[in-house]
């Protein structure tokens, strides 16, 4: 039995296609993943994000476990900030990627985790969990909207006393909506567009009638609810890594272009030991972002990419046509001598194999 | 969703339209072009091409993913949809009649009768 999101209905009402993913059914579209993207790089949209796990961490531990259990450093986070980090494995293998919330009573903190690693990061959490912090999955009773583009912080400030421009990347507020009641405005997201993710509680909140208030603030602008697909072609546009495609257990976060949020130089955390030691040996593979020089080579997971000499030299983890620049583009694992800016790779797509460069992300300006 | 009664169907999505004269229109269906969203090109193998059963005549890339066009009898390929190449979109918005992708000329007319009827594959996809 798939589970469902607190706007499953609304989903139905508004003519989504529904597919199963993570073990819930979600929208993968509503009028097309080319509307919907548009709508977020020109206007603003809206996903239903719900399917996101998050973990309510508390107590004198907290932070503790917290810096344990991820790379980044957590310490330097004062209350109303948010933290991108992952979390690893003894052999510096990638258990999930998340956000890391500092909230506004101490020795508060919520991580946001990938939907699909829910039970599986929950199980990592406890094990490590040797500073007796209180782990809570709130997942079930959170809603989350993602509000992304241009348009977004107008369309969302009709409906709050708030000042949403006061609100930094990567920073939250919490803050009453339509008069429905307080969720919290963070500003974050998965497009590289401005925008907030909005989190309530389901219970207290009303989703609909929230649903309903911010497509009501957004009409004059052309908001669009937009899903699953276009979800990844803006993702991949900025080059952002998708888990269980660009990073899994069998990468490691130097590799993955992940470096700038492992700190290496704080204290003591899982994985730590062998990622040092592989910095130390050197990183000889690494994800890179690539262009198709030809406009109809479109580039999918799991294509083997090949060097000029006709060597294979990695495989496509993502890639998808970009609606933004109407060409292919895609992200993959490459040795070292191709990782360069500009560097000539061949993607094999079926029979041939279609020329493209080496492109560090993002693909486009926002 | 629209099956039309009059054409022929395969299991892989593809609709085949009988012209009586030997020759026969092939292209994908509704719930095939809903499934795939929206496609941004359409590769078709050229007119002169022989095929048997089953064989490629062509991919579709959508953004989201890639599907292989199969042949739904023996042929040979006489014509393709040239609007395709600039407007593959057609195919999205009306895969039964500006969206056609190939006409072929049958190789063996009895094929026609293994195909599936509007009702039956209607059942496959519900």
């Amino acid at each position: 039995m798939l589970k469902t999101t607190p706007f499953h209905s609304v989903h139905e009402k508004a003519g989504a296609k529904l597919v199963e993913f993570a073990g819930y059914e979600m929208p993968v579209q509503y009028k097309g993943i080319k509307v919907e993207h548009a709508a977020v790089r020109e206007a603003v949209g809206v996903f239903d994000v719900s399917h996101m796990g998050e973990f309510f961490i508390s107590g004198p531990g907290a932070l503790d476990l917290i810096q344990k259990v991820t790379v980044n450093d957590a310490s330097k986070l004062v209350p109303g900030k948010a933290q991108y980090s992952c979390m690893c494995y003894e052999d510096g293998g990638i258990v999930d990627d998340l956000i890391v919330y500092k909230l506004f009573d101490e020795d508060q903190y919520i991580l946001v985790v990938n939907a699909s690693n829910i039970e599986k990061d929950l199980e990592w959490i406890k094990s490590n969990n040797t500073f007796d912090a209180e782990v809570h999955d709130n997942s079930p009773d959170t809603a989350l909207l993602a509000v992304q583009g241009p348009k977004s912080v107008e369309t969302l400030q009709k409906l709050t006393d708030l000042d949403l421009s006061d609100i930094a990347f990567y920073s939250f507020k919490m803050g009453d909506l339509a008069g429905l009641g307080q969720v919290v405005f963070s500003a974050t997201g998965y497009t590289g567009e401005k925008g907030f993710e909005i989190y309530f509680d389901k219970n207290t909140v009303d989703p609909e009638a929230v649903w309903n208030a911010i497509f009501e603030a957004g009409e004059e602008f052309g908001i669009e609810p937009c899903g699953l697909g276009a979800r990844d072609t803006l993702r991949l546009e900025m080059g952002y890594a998708l888990y269980g495609n660009d990073i899994t257990s069998e990468t490691h976060p130097l590799e993955a272009r992940l470096g700038w949020i492992t700190k290496l130089d704080k204290g003591d955390f899982i994985g730590k030991e062998v990622l040092l030691k592989k910095k130390e040996e050197g990183i000889n593979r690494q994800l890179v972002g690539f262009v198709m020089e030809d406009e109809r080579s479109i580039p999918r997971h799991g294509y083997e990419i090949i060097d000029n000499e006709g060597n294979v030299i990695g495989e496509v983890t993502s890639g998808t046509m970009s609606i933004t620049l109407g060409k292919g583009l895609g992200m993959g694992y490459v040795e070292k001598a191709s990782t360069t800016d500009g560097t000539q790779i061949h993607i094999a797509i079926r029979k041939k194999a279609a020329g493209a460069l080496v492109q560090k992300p993002p693909f486009i300006k926002t | 969703m629209s099956t039309p009664a009059d054409l022929k169907y395969t299991k892989e999505h593809e609709w085949l339209k009988d012209n009586g004269d030997g020759t026969a229109t092939i292209g994908i269906t509704d719930f095939a072009q809903g499934e795939l969203g929206d496609i941004v090109f359409v590769e078709l193998e050229e007119a002169g091409f022989e095929f048997s059963q089953d064989d490629t005549f062509g991919t579709v890339e959508a953004v989201k993913t890639v599907s292989e066009l199969f042949a739904p009898v023996d042929g040979e390929i006489i014509e393709i949809n040239e609007a395709l190449e600039d407007n593959p979109e057609l195919v999205n918005d009306d895969p039964f009649g500006d969206g056609w992708m190939i006409k072929i000329k049958l190789s063996d007319p009895t094929q026609l009768e293994e195909l599936l009827s509007a009702e039956e594959y209607e059942d496959i996809t519900s």
